[in-house]
């Protein structure tokens, strides 16, 4: 009786679980394959270069327009929370605080996945179902390195770059509401925040950048690669790329901001 | 000419449960036109992504210039894509590069050839398959399904490949375009002297460009022999196939 119940639980268990554990397996051999083809030459210069534009330059204009209004709520929650006693010297250091450990490299990660993952799997995705990447295999190409390596590479390369951007421009939106809304002295905001600016401040945001980055990258591709069934998988590639990395980021944000700051 | 360039042996496929590969043989020599016939989803096309080595056989062997190429190295089947051409069913061609840039795709990439040579080789082969050299710089969804058929085809033979699959190329054209396509196919297959191996279901097609027809049918070759030969077998279902009828051995599953 009892084992009855344990086999079928164990049954119902298994199914889900098998196919959990394949998958987590199949992404393990793709990362091998991915990071291995990322190392070896050929390298395609061309590609990384368009990559470089898409995934960095074109980015810009959402990660400045997030960061500078993440700055100026910051800075305007903090100058309500403590009142007006005290605050001009805890602006400052409250915004460069939460946006260059926090805010930009999160919103930089989400913004990038919403606008780069889901086109990378979209693009990957048309790519694998109408056999244009069986093609590149019939022409002696690498998939992984013609497709994946420069993507891959860039993710890891550019976003610690607007991070560093993003972390600029959303200081700035602080230094903003606090001259020009709320009054204070701006040589004052500046003194104090080059006093409190750390080097575990620039630290987080390029480790953070570049993991979020290969995340994004990663999903992208992975996603796209794995999609079969024509127009219908590729939309599920896009929102299963985005959800993915969008959930991964905000778990690994809390993994690395845990190592850099519990010892 | 009793040189095989490909020899098939006892080659199995299956996904999940489905068997669609279930023990084939087969020999191509050197130089030959071999059209493979037989039902929409027969697995014709997955037999070519096996020679290709896109797909992986379950069990079995594939001999090219005597060398085995299932579970091959890296180094072999890269030396193997080198010989190999391939004209797709859906065309695949790359939508983010030009028309010509697909074309010289194999030379840029593989040859190493500079891309104003390869341009001007690009625009050769195009005029070759009978596109004007204006397309040459249009992007592929521009182009009609035909004209698109074409440029795969240019891509194809561009690297000048000893080996050249056609899968389905004239399906979905008119029957015009489908004799202009067969002429090339003969055409580019005879002039670089290939051996080709070309799927389809339109006996007109097959019987122009065929040496040999072989009949694929539930995961084996059934029959196979020349054009002649197949107008008087009295196999069944090879008789059948070529004749269109709905009555016979071969059930269509509905
Ligand atoms: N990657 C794959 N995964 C799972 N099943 C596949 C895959 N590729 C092909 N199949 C299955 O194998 C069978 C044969 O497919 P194939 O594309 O070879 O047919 P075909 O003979 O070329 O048909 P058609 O003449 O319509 O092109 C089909 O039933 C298809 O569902
Ligand atoms: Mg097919």
């Amino acid at each position: 009786m009892a084992k009855n119940i344990v086999e079928n639980f164990l049954r119902k268990l298994g199914k889900p679980l098998v196919v959990f554990i394949q998958r987590l397996g199949e992404l393990s051999l793709f990362i091998a394959k991915a990071v291995y083809n990322c190392v070896t030459p050929p390298f395609y210069i061309k590609l990384l270069g368009r990559q470089f534009l898409d995934i960095g330059f074109y980015s810009l204009p959402v990660v400045a327009l997030t960061t500078i209004f993440a700055g100026m709520v910051i800075a305007l929650q903090t100058y309500s929370g403590f009142s007006s006693y005290g605050a001009e010297s805890a602006i400052a250091s409250v915004v460069l605080i939460s946006v260059t450990r926090e805010l930009a490299p999160v919103f930089c990660g989400l913004m990038v996945a919403g606008r780069i993952g889901a086109a990378m799997a979209a693009e990957i995705g048309t790519m694998k179902v109408t056999e244009q990447i069986d093609a590149l295999v019939t022409l002696s190409t690498n998939p992984f390195k013609y497709l994946f390596t420069p993507r891959l590479l860039a993710g890891i390369f550019v976003l610690p770059l607007l991070v560093m951007i993003g972390d600029i421009i959303g200081i700035f939106g602080g230094f903003l509401v606090s001259v020009y809304q709320l009054g204070f002295n701006p040589a004052n905001y500046i003194t104090n925040t080059i006093n409190e600016l750390q080097a575990i401040d620039i630290n987080i945001g390029l480790t953070k950048g570049a993991v979020f980055g290969f995340i994004i990258a990663l999903m992208g591709c992975y996603n796209g690669y794995k999609s079969r069934g024509g127009a219908q998988g590729v939309g599920e590639a896009t929102t299963n790329a985005v959800v993915a990395s969008s959930i991964l980021i905000l778990i690994f944000n809390y993994i690395i901001t845990g190592m850099f700051f519990t010892k | 000419m009793s040189e095989n360039k490909i020899e098939i042996k006892n080659l199995h496929k299956a996904f999940g449960k489905k068997v669609v590969l279930d023990g084939i043989d087969l020999e191509i020599k050197k130089g030959e036109s071999l059209v493979v016939i037989g039902g929409s989803g027969t697995g014709k096309s997955v037999l070519i992504k096996c020679i290709q080595g896109i797909l992986v056989p379950d069990s079995g062997s594939i001999k090219v210039d005597g060398q085995e190429i299932v579970n091959a190295n890296e180094e072999i089947r890269d030396a193997m894509h080198g010989k190999m051409g391939m004209l797709f069913q859906g065309g695949a061609l790359f939508d983010s590069l030009t028309v010509w840039e697909n074309v010289a795709f194999g030379l840029i990439e593989n040859k190493r050839m500079p891309r104003k040579e390869a341009k001007m080789e690009a625009v050769r082969l195009l005029r070759q398959v009978g596109l004007t050299p204006d397309v040459a710089d249009l992007s592929p969804s521009e182009l009609s399904g035909g004209m698109q058929k074409r440029v795969s085809l240019a891509r194809a033979i561009a690297t000048r490949p000893e080996i050249i699959f056609f899968d389905e190329p004239t399906t979905g054209l008119d029957p015009i375009m489908s004799d202009v396509i067969n002429d090339l196919i003969i055409e580019s297959a005879k002039g670089l002297g290939a051996t080709a191996l070309t799927i389809t279901h339109d006996m007109a097609s097959a019987r122009k460009i065929a040496d040999k027809i072989a009949m694929l049918y539930k995961g084996k070759i059934i029959w196979q022999g020349t054009v002649k030969e197949m107008d008087n077998t009295e196999n069944p279902y090879v008789r059948q196939f070529i004749n269109g009828c709905s009555q016979g051995p071969i059930k269509v599953e509905i």
